[in-house]
C-alpha cells in the first residue's frame, strides 16, 4: 500500500498499489477454484451417472461463462476491493450487501472445510496404503486450519506468492496425468463401457440432478474481482483473466472427467473422496500417485489458504463498514492482517470439518455461491437501469445484454432445483440462514452503520433515486 | 443532516458475536448433527454378490482390486446405493417461494436503506 499526501498536506486514505496484470488474474482465478478438479466435482457422477457429469460439467460452464461476463462490466467499472460485496453495496443497497458478504464468507468458509475434510481423507487413505489404516483424521484437519490460520495471521504476499507456484504444480500434475494415460502409461485401460450399457441410471432427472455438484467444477472463479483495485488496468485485465481462467477451467475439466470416468468405476466415483489421487492409484504407476498425492494436497493447501484470506477479508469489510461488530473492522498493528476475522472464523470451519460430510460441507459452499450468482442477475439489471451506458465510463461493457443475465438466471434456477433433489433439507436450512441473518441486519445491526459511507464511487445521482 | 450512529457498547458488540455464531452453527450445523439433513444414498445390496451379478465387467474388476477392493461384497453397498429423487411438486413449490421471497424480502429492505444512502449522498431529491 501506499501512503499519499494531499495539496494540502493532510495524509489521505491508505490505498491499494496497482500492480497486477491479467496474468495474475488468471492465477487467481484458477488458483482458488483448482481443487474443484481435485475432489467434489465427481458427486455430480454419483448423481447421475457418467454422462450426467460430463454435461453438469459443461452447462456449469455456460453458467461461469456468463457469471464471468456480467462480473467483468460491474467489477471494472467498480473497481474496489470487496469484489460483489462493494457492487451490492452500490447498486442494490445495504442489506443486499451484508448478504453477499455471507454468501463469499460462507462459500469460502466451507470450501476451506471441505479442503481440510480432503487433506485428512487423503492422509488416511495413504496410510492405509501403506499398511496403517485407521489413521484417526481429525488432529490433521485441526493442524491445517489452524497452521493456514496463523499463515494468514501473520501476514499473506508470501502465502499467495507461493499459492502460485503450488497452483500451477497441481495444474501440470492434472495435464501430466491425461498425458500419461494416453501414452498407454496405465496398467489398466480406460473403460468407458458404463457410458453405453449404464449411460443414465437415473434417466433425465439425475441429469438434471447432477448440475449441483458441476458447479464445484468453477466455484470461486468470480473471486478474480476480489482483486479490482490492485489491478493496472481493470478494463482490460479482469475480462481477459476471468474469461482466460474459465477456459483454462473447462480444458482441465473435461481432461479430469476423461480420466477418472475412464479409470474409476462409476458408482465408486460417485463417492470418492480424492477422484485424481484414485485414478493414479489405478494406473498402478508409483510416479503418478506420488504426483498426483502431491497435485491434491497442493491444491487443496492453496484452495484453503487462498479462502482464509478471502472469507476474512469480507468479514473484515463488514466490520469496518459496521455491518458487523466494529471489533472485527481491526488490522493487527503488526501483522496488517485481519486478525480478528482470521480468528474467528477457524472454530466455525472447523465445526464444520470435524463434524459433517464432505458432500453436505460443498453443498453448503455450493448453495452461497448460487445464492451469489442469482444476486448477480438482478444486479447486472440495475445497475444498467440505475446508470445507463453513456452516464458513467465503464471499463468493459459486456455483449448482446441482456441474453447471459437471461441465461444466468435460467441456469441458477434449474441449479435450485438440482439441489433441491437429494439435498432439499440443506437448502431449507441455508436459505432459512439467509432470511434470519437479513432479519437481524435490518432490524438491528443498520443503526450502526453510517449511511452516507455506504457509497463512495464518484458517480451521478442514480436514474429513479 | 447526515445520520450519527449511536456507539455501541462492547457488550452489545459481544452479544451480537454470539447472535452470529449461534445462527450459523444453529442453522446449519444443527439440522446435520441431528441427522434431519436428506441427501442419503440408501444400499440396496443384493444376496451372494458376484462381479458379475453387480454389472462389473472384466476390466471395471481390475479397477476395483487397484483401489483396494477385491471382494464383490465390500463393493456391494458403493455399488447398488442409489439416490431417492421422488419429490412432491408441493415441496419444489414451498422451496421456490423460500428462494424467492427470500430474495424479494431482500431486495425491498435494502431499498429502503439505500434511498437513506442516496438521500444523505447527494442530498433529498427536490420535486
Amino acid at each position: 500500500m501506499v501512503d499519499t499526501k494531499t495539496a494540502s498536506g493532510q495524509p489521505e486514505r491508505l490505498q491499494l498499489l496497482r500492480v497486477l496484470g491479467p496474468a495474475h488474474i488468471w492465477a487467481l482465478g484458477v488458483g482458488i477454484v483448482l481443487v474443484g478438479e481435485y475432489m467434489g466435482w465427481n458427486f455430480a457422477v454419483g448423481k447421475g451417472g457418467m454422462i450426467a457429469g460430463l454435461i453438469a460439467c459443461w452447462v456449469a460452464g455456460l453458467l461461469y461463462t456468463c457469471v464471468a461476463m456480467i462480473d467483468s462490466e460491474v467489477t471494472s467499472t467498480v473497481a474496489a476491493a470487496g469484489g460483489q460485496y462493494a457492487q451490492a453495496k452500490h447498486i442494490v443497497g445495504p442489506l443486499m450487501a451484508f448478504n453477499v458478504g455471507l454468501f463469499l464468507v460462507m462459500a469460502y468458509t466451507m470450501l476451506e472445510a471441505a479442503n481440510a475434510i480432503t487433506i485428512g481423507f487423503l492422509l488416511d487413505t495413504v496410510a492405509g496404503m501403506q499398511g496403517h489404516s485407521g489413521l484417526h483424521q481429525q488432529p490433521f484437519i485441526v493442524l491445517c486450519v489452524m497452521f493456514l490460520a496463523w499463515l494468514n495471521y501473520r501476514g499473506v504476499l508470501a502465502t499467495l506468492t507461493f499459492n502460485l507456484v503450488i497452483t500451477a504444480i497441481a495444474f501440470m500434475a492434472i495435464i501430466a496425468l491425461f498425458l500419461s494415460v494416453q501414452f498407454g502409461v496405465s496398467s489398466v485401460p480406460l473403460d468407458f463401457s458404463a457410458v453405453t450399457t449404464d449411460p443414465m441410471p437415473y434417466g433425465w432427472i439425475g441429469i438434471l440432478a447432477s448440475l449441483h455438484f458441476g458447479l464445484w467444477y468453477y466455484l470461486g472463479i468470480e473471486g478474480t474481482c476480489q482483486a479490482a483495485e490492485e489491478v493496472r488496468s481493470p478494463a482490460r485485465s479482469l475480462p481477459y483473466g476471468t474469461m482466460a481462467g474459465i477456459m483454462t477451467l473447462l480444458i482441465a475439466a473435461t481432461m479430469t472427467w476423461y480420466v477418472c470416468s475412464g479409470l474409476i468405476p462409476w458408482e465408486y466415483l460417485g463417492q470418492a473422496g480424492t477422484p485424481l489421487f484414485d485414478a493414479a492409484r489405478v494406473t498402478g504407476n508409483r510416479g503418478l500417485m506420488v504426483l498426483l498425492f502431491i497435485g491434491t494436497m497442493f491444491s487443496t493447501l492453496a484452495s484453503a489458504n487462498g479462502c482464509i484470506n478471502d472469507a476474512s477479508r469480507a468479514w473484515f469489510s463488514m466490520g469496518r463498514d459496521r455491518y458487523l461488530p466494529i471489533w472485527f473492522g481491526a488490522v493487527h498493528p503488526v501483522y496488517r492482517t485481519p486478525y480478528r476475522s482470521i480468528i474467528f472464523l477457524v472454530p466455525i470451519a472447523l465445526i464444520f470439518a470435524l463434524g459433517a460430510p464432505l458432500d453436505q460441507v460443498v453443498t453448503f459452499s455450493i448453495l452461497s455461491g448460487l445464492l451469489g450468482y442469482t444476486f448477480m442477475t438482478f444486479n447486472m439489471v440495475m445497475f444498467r437501469k440505475k446508470w445507463p451506458l453513456d452516464t458513467i465510463k465503464r471499463g468493459y461493457v459486456h455483449p448482446m445484454h441482456p441474453l447471459p443475465t437471461i441465461v444466468l438466471l435460467i441456469l441458477c434456477a434449474t441449479a435450485y432445483v438440482a439441489v433441491f433433489l437429494g439435498y432439499g433439507t440443506q437448502l431449507i436450512a441455508m436459505v432459512s440462514f439467509y432470511i434470519i441473518a437479513s432479519l437481524w441486519f435490518h432490524f438491528r445491526r443498520y443503526r450502526f452503520v453510517r449511511r452516507g459511507d455506504q457509497f463512495t464511487m464518484p458517480w451521478p445521482r442514480p436514474e429513479g433515486y | 443532516m447526515a445520520y450519527k450512529p449511536p456507539k455501541q457498547s462492547f457488550a452489545g458488540q459481544i452479544f451480537d458475536v454470539i447472535t452470529l455464531l449461534v445462527l450459523t452453527v444453529g442453522a446449519l450445523y444443527l439440522p446435520l448433527y441431528l441427522g434431519l439433513a436428506g441427501a442419503a444414498k440408501t444400499p440396496a445390496p443384493i444376496a451372494n454378490p458376484t462381479w458379475e451379478a453387480l454389472g462389473q465387467n472384466a476390466t471395471e474388476q481390475q479397477q476395483w482390486a487397484a483401489l483396494g477392493v477385491t471382494d464383490p461384497a465390500a463393493a456391494n453397498d458403493i455399488i447398488t446405493a442409489r439416490f431417492d429423487y421422488s419429490f412432491s411438486w408441493m415441496a419444489l413449490v414451498v422451496m421456490a417461494i423460500l428462494v424467492i421471497g427470500y430474495f424479494v424480502l431482500v431486495v425491498r429492505l435494502s431499498d429502503k436503506e439505500y434511498r437513506d444512502v442516496i438521500a444523505e449522498r447527494f442530498g433529498v431529491k427536490k420535486r
